[in-house]
């Protein structure tokens, strides 16, 4: 009774939709790909449910002790079945393998999202463990807070301060990696005002479960207030505040900079900046220390 | 760079956990519990027994069984550490739980190690050790003291991930140990040292086996075993170890890479000196994904002689089921980038990758058509095995559906490290490669000790794992749905909550049927009288390891048998059966056995201190176990006898005794 009550709370939770998952999509990237992903589950499953099925009735029917179900030893090999066995699996894979290659370029992280109004540039790097988001056309960055225009594409570029993380807002969209030394780009779009749940969606080190940001979806007229309002306030972001920033921490409550200093981006891909330094070893314990929590910046 | 000391290297007082009970009260158990069984073996007597017919024992079939037995053994532990997990995350909703990140970082890291290279591996080696020399109609396998020196060198791998329980840590980084973090600027305990040279260690073994199993299935066949008249397991057998041999040189070179790194300042993949993560992912992923498939091959082997015995026929489609298997075989080695098309590789190679490993469905999904066309005009007598086999069919189309998704690229993007990826190789590999274990664990014991595993518990057992599979593993894809990701110790979405806590309670079912495994092997061997089989061809099988005794004597076959046809031992059977004429009394000769050698676990017992010297930098041990693994090898060659003699006459009168004792086999009628 119990267990069914757990189930029923949490298909509502699911239904309902306010915690964001990929059921309540609010960027086209997450409508197409699911768009793709419920497709090809329904061409699967006209073929696995009849498999699955079949097992069933095959295994019940000829069980030994069923006297009416005839017994062919014989029957181990038939040209035709070989044919449409190995034609329907082919088949399928041929329909999906061009749903494949034509969603690869389609959806192409890097690919950018088509649309009237001009892209909003976003320059990502991964710390251990909290986003920076530098906003190179504003001049400002926030930490663990994505604030866009809605209906406007966002054009990602990222990197990684130290390990590899990758950045990921379900309801948004693809996920990409973040890597040290390199950039990635990523190409996503908010359809409407909202907040959604962003994470890192690949594992990092002991401070992994606090990394996680909100991404809020504004008008535009929202956006300019709250980059009037970062402008206004706050720290400023340059070699010196970064170097601090990269010193491992979790859970940071986020806040934003004044300030950006232009090409950080650049200095922290080229490793001009050096890499996030990992924990503080001591040589008394051999054991990797402990992650101190929630010591905001 | 600070010095450690000369005589005990960077291990110190301080690598006890003494402030955390849970690993300190978990090694003080198994610590207790294998002193017990030492101790019992030792007070008993049985001691000499043990060394003699067991630890130096170079019969493939005794080295199967003790696969079999660490497999289970360490199923427990990387079990302990699956419930831990999905209790943990059950109460971590905003809340820390009860294990810290640092541990519970290393509980599933440890999990996956522990269950693919410590369970699911010595699990599929054991049994591949057990059965195909005696399908293949031989004696014993191509090199048999280096298939002892393999399994040892496995368990010392086993041995070092338990010690890092209670001495240090182990790796916090995943299964797979990714760069940087595993790098010592983001990883600088021994945890990472622990997980390599552990893998090192059993990855030599590995490898070892891959070479004997590929040269004893190519050239050491019965008389008139040609390739096409193999059962299918051995051919599975060959290509799940031709994978071991080309696969597992990838992962020691990486694994090796990564050492020179942290032991020595190398750059392969760090973040300076122009060190490149992506070439690590490239590298353990071309290791790391024909590593699934020499998990599954060998279950879908299983699978095959399971469902043809079962059914009362023959393999619908061996022909086609040859290419299928020898198809993935090629295939996976053309598939490993769809483990990161997230990586922003761009649309040609996502593409092609893409469509490269849904193409591995078309051999499977053969494979899943052939088995049903088997059933079809069968007779299915509903013993455990076909239970565990039919479970997998239904279990394993879903598992590989999700498959199929996830190797889209653009579902990637949006499933690739959440828990549906996490339920889908769950999907597979239990549904796949440990219902399969569990079926040929089954159908094989009665041959290994001549007496069956009971029924009732064997079934019980399979309810609750089938049940718990689905109600443990079904709500983690609606949480990928709901874009959970793996490895989170705690979180803060509420709708995550009542899905984790569905998924503990099918933990729970799981642990029940792992329960009921271990009370149904004390039960059988309490009552092995009432489930003795004297015939050696309980299930009425069609392959030639039915045809000798249970256990099969030492040499297995006292004359080796002519194999005139696929399943062969049916066809014999069934004449026998028309005719009622038994075959005339064969002639018996002596028979050469290889000697029993403590090679093996000498080697292993350096190999042992090697790791553990190397892990805490303890420079003198290291030497001493390098120079102790060579001196065993040097001894080794040079032996002055390689074999033992066994007469005639004991061939001839146990041979009569295994005879007579089947003699109602060839009775008309179904043998129960």
């Amino acid at each position: 009774m119990r267990l069914r009550g757990l189930v029923g709370l949490g298909l509502l939770g699911t239904l309902s939709g306010c915690h964001g998952g990929l059921f309540d999509p609010q960027g086209q990237v997450t409508g197409n790909e699911m768009f793709i992903l419920v497709d090809a589950s329904l061409v699967m499953l006209a073929i696995g449910i009849p498999t699955i099925l079949a097992t069933i009735v095959f295994a019940w029917w000829f069980r030994a002790s069923n006297v009416r179900a005839t017994y062919r030893p014989g029957f181990t090999y038939s040209g035709r079945i070989e044919l449409v066995v190995w034609s329907i699996p082919l088949m399928v894979i041929l329909l999906l393998g061009g749903v494949s290659w034509i969603g690869c370029y389609l959806l192409d992280p890097a690919r950018p999202i088509e649309s009237p109004t001009a892209p909003l540039e976003v320059e990502v790097v991964s710390l251990d463990w909290k986003w920076l988001f530098v906003y190179p056309d504003q001049g400002i960055a926030s930490v663990n807070m994505l604030v866009v225009p809605a209906a406007t594409p966002i054009h990602f570029r990222l990197t990684s301060a130290s390990v590899l993380s990758s950045f990921f807002v379900p309801q948004l969209g693809s996920m990409i990696y973040t890597m040290n030394g390199m950039t990635t780009q990523l190409n996503l779009i908010a359809d409407r005002p909202g907040v959604f749940r962003g994470l890192s969606s690949h594992y990092n080190g002991d401070g992994f479960s606090g990394m996680h940001f909100m991404v809020s979806s504004v008008t535009p007229e929202q956006f300019s207030a709250w980059v009037a309002q970062a402008r206004a306030a706050g720290p400023a972001l340059d070699a010196a505040s970064y170097r601090l920033l990269s010193q491992q921490s979790s859970n940071v409550a986020p806040f934003t900079y004044r300030s950006a200093e232009a090409g950080l981006f650049r200095d922290i891909v080229m490793k001009t900046l050096p890499p996030g330094p990992g924990p503080l070893q001591t040589r008394s314990s051999v054991i990797s220390p402990a992650i101190g929590s929630d010591h905001a910046y | 760079m600070p010095t450690d000391d000369p005589v005990w290297g960077k291990l110190t007082w301080a690598a006890i956990p003494f402030d955390s009970p849970l690993p300190i009260i978990a090694s003080v158990v198994v610590a207790a519990v294998i002193v017990a069984v030492l101790g019992w073996v030792v007070i008993k007597g049985h001691f000499p027994y043990v060394w003699r017919e067991w630890f130096t024992s170079v019969d493939h079939k005794r080295i199967g069984v003790m696969y079999v037995v660490l497999a289970f053994v360490m199923l427990v532990r990387g079990f302990a550490d699956a419930a831990m997990m999905r209790i943990q995350q059950a109460m971590a909703l905003n809340a820390p739980g009860f294990l810290p990140p640092e541990h519970y970082d290393q509980i599933f890291s440890s999990h996956g190690t522990l269950m693919i290279f410590f369970v699911a591996m010595p699990f599929v080696i054991g049994l591949t050790n057990f059965v195909v020399p005696l399908q293949l109609g031989i004696r014993d396998v191509a090199f048999p003291t280096l298939n002892s020196v393999s399994f040892w060198l496995t368990a010392t791998g086993a041995l070092l991930v338990n010690i890092s329980l209670f001495i240090g840590e182990f790796a916090r980084t995943g299964w797979l140990p990714y760069p940087p973090l595993s790098e010592i600027a983001y990883s600088p305990g021994v945890g990472v040292d622990y997980y390599l040279w552990s893998l090192q260690i059993a990855g030599v073994g590995t490898l070892l086996t891959g070479i004997n199993f590929v040269t004893t299935i190519l050239k050491t066949r019965a008389p008139g075993m040609a390739l096409m008249r193999m059962p299918m397991f051995c051919w599975t057998s060959l290509a799940s170890n031709l994978l071991i041999v080309a696969a597992f040189p990838v992962l020691t070179a990486t694994l090796t890479m990564l050492l020179l790194d942290r032991y020595l300042g190398f750059h392969f993949f760090t973040n300076e000196g122009g060190g490149n993560v992506m070439m690590f992912m490239n590298l353990i992923w071309a290791w790391g994904h024909p590593e699934v498939y020499i998990l599954v091959l060998p279950a879908f082997g299983i699978f095959s002689e399971v469902i043809a015995t079962f059914s009362s026929k023959s393999l619908f489609g061996y022909r086609s089921m040859v290419v299928a298997t020898m198809a993935i075989c090629v295939l996976s080695f053309m598939v490993w980038l769809h483990h990161f098309f997230t990586m922003g590789a761009g649309a040609n190679v996502n593409a092609v990758f893409g469509i490269l490993s849904t193409i591995i469905a078309v051999p499977t999904g053969v494979k899943v058509f052939n088995w049903l066309f088997t059933i079809y005009g069968g007779r299915v007598r509903y013993n455990v095995p076909v239970l565990w086999a039919i479970g997998f069919m239904i279990t394993f189309v879903f598992g590989g559906m999700t498959g199929v998704l996830l190797a889209l690229p653009p579902i990637d993007f949006l499933m690739h490290n959440s828990l549906f990826l996490v339920a889908h190789f769950h999907n597979v590999i239990i549904g796949g490669v440990v219902f399969g274990l569990f079926a040929g664990y089954t159908y094989w014991f009665p041959k290994a000790f001549g007496f069956r595993l009971h029924e009732g518990l064997g079934k019980a057992a399979f309810w609750f794992w089938l049940i718990g599979f689905y109600v443990a593993f079904l709500p983690l894809y609606v949480l990928g749905f709901l874009g959970m990701t793996r490895r989170m110790q705690q979180y803060d979405n509420p709708a995550w909550q009542p899905w984790l806590i569905v998924a503990a309670i099918g933990a729970g079912l799981i642990a029940i049927g792992t329960v009921l495994l271990i009370v149904q092997l004390y039960y059988s061997i309490r009552h092995r009288k009432l489930l003795t089989d004297l015939t050696g061809d309980p299930w009425d099988g069609r392959t030639l390891e039915w045809s000798t005794s249970s256990p099969p004597p030492l040499y297995n076959y006292a004359v080796l048998p002519e194999v005139m046809a696929l399943d062969d031992y049916w066809i014999r059977k069934e004449r026998q059966i028309d005719s009622q004429v038994e075959s005339p009394a064969p002639h018996y000769e002596a028979i050469e056995v290889p000697r029993n050698s403590p090679t093996g676990i000498s080697c292993a017992f350096f190999a042992a201190l090697l790791g553990f010297a190397l892990i805490w930098h303890i420079w003198w041990l290291v030497a001493l176990g390098a120079f102790g693994a060579f001196a065993t090898f040097v001894v080794f060659a040079w032996r002055d006898r390689v074999e033992d003699e066994f007469p005639a006459a004991e061939v001839a009168r146990l041979d009569r005794q295994h005879l007579a004792s089947r003699r109602h086999v060839a009775e008309p009628g179904p043998a129960s």
